[in-house]
């Protein structure tokens, strides 16, 4: 059973790196397994990598969405959520593709937070691929410098709740996010977009999103009622948002 | 947009006891869903104004409604929430209604503001439990800060 320092637990899939860390007496390393089997099973369902995802096979047109699995269809509905809220800005759809690795990996962590969270867990630490849902506290979430490795450039601190702090950003691997509107990377952009919000599925479609607006994302930002957002400029200067 | 102070405190109340609620909704034998759960969320879209049941509305069927939830036995003591829509779309949310008295409770209403600390930190002196970067890749993960922390953890 999980004593202070709690319970740890680091899972490869989706491509990257998932830390999971739970604090509290009645949590034990089955919900750990069981948080472990939940990530492996989404990679295995919305992976664009693997050709008999059900992700592939809608992309190849073999599987209409509304014969999907009730989780594909949550992350469908999911993906039109967030390309409505940000105005277009974070898409499924992009060149005519259909590709929610851009929300999907935020919305598991979410999920199995929340399962563990159920499974009698005070405190969670969710870190997958860097993007993070905590649960309870006292959390501190170190922001990666994007220009100084091996610094932090910002340190977000939770007590209590549910809390999620999601950074987009070229440092590290290369500029995978376009301008959905030119296909190219955005221009004026930014080092690094935190965004920290209640939930990681917003926090982490809109941190996207507004990385890709370049320098209409403070403004955007701004408009978000609740949302709280740190930036490092190119030149590394700073800027924040605060609700 | 810029929320003012006072609602700002406010919506953050009301997303601390939504949490609670949520966790409390999916139980079985919870209370009915009121419109609480759903205030924070203002990008939802909202099933609010017809999906709140046993709330209670005021002002015009089309433009601005204001709507109360139920008020929600919570383990921390009764919670209650109005929201403000206008359409379809939340524009404001307020605890009528939140636990008070012990000390626990207290903690939870006034929630989880996050704070943000702006300093470039050594990642060994920041003390941190976690850490949040532009998305790494299996192979990025090796020479990450957060391969470091886990490392550390063992």
């Amino acid at each position: 059973m999980g004593d202070a320092a709690g319970l740890h637990r680091v899972v490869h899939t989706m491509g990257t790196v998932f830390s999971i860390t739970v604090r509290g007496a009645d949590v034990g390393p089955r919900a750990l397994d069981e948080a472990e089997a939940w990530l492996r099973h989404v990679d295995a369902v919305f992976s664009t990598y693997r050709e008999d995802s059900a992700v592939s096979r809608i992309a190849r047109g073999e599987l209409a969405p509304q014969d999907c699995a009730p989780e594909v269809r949550e992350v469908l509905r999911l993906c039109e959520r967030a390309r409505e809220h940000t105005g277009g800005w974070f898409t499924a759809g992009h060149s005519g593709g259909f590709d929610p690795s851009g929300l999907v990996k935020g919305w598991a962590v979410e999920r199995a937070a929340e399962a563990l969270l159920s499974a009698g867990a005070t405190g969670v630490c969710l870190n997958g691929g860097g993007d993070v849902q905590l649960h309870g506290g006292p959390w501190r979430v170190g922001v990666a410098h994007p220009l100084r490795p091996g610094q932090v450039a910002a340190v977000v601190e939770s007590r209590q709740g549910a809390l999620a702090v999601a950074t987009s950003g070229p440092a590290e691997r290369g500029c995978h996010i376009v301008d959905p509107h030119t296909g190219q990377a955005p221009v004026g952009g930014l080092a690094s977009l935190t965004v920290v919000h209640e939930g990681l599925t917003d926090a982490d479609t809109w941190a996207t999103a507004a990385y890709a607006m370049g320098p209409g994302a403070r403004a955007w930002l701004e408009a978000q009622p609740g949302v709280t957002a740190f930036a490092v400029t190119a030149d590394g200067e700073t800027w924040s948002v605060t609700p | 947009m810029r929320a003012h102070p006072i609602r700002r405190t406010v919506l953050t109340c009301v997303a601390t006891v939504s949490v609670t609620t949520l966790a409390l909704a999916l139980k079985p034998h919870s209370q009915p869903v009121t419109a609480g759960p759903q205030a924070p969320r203002s990008s939802q879209s909202p099933s609010v104004p017809g999906g709140t049941g046993s709330g209670t509305g005021s002002g015009s069927a089309t433009g601005q409604r204001t709507l109360t939830g139920e008020t929600v036995q919570t383990r921390y003591g009764p919670v209650q929430v109005e929201i403000t829509v206008d359409g379809a779309k939340i524009t404001a949310a307020r605890a009528v209604k939140t636990p008070s008295g012990d000390r626990r409770s207290q903690d939870i209403a006034s929630s989880s503001v996050p704070t943000l600390v702006q300093e470039t930190l050594d990642a060994q002196s920041a003390r941190i439990d976690t850490v949040s970067g532009a998305t790494f890749t299996s192979e990025g993960y090796m020479t990450s800060l957060q391969s470091a922390l886990d490392q550390a953890r063992g």
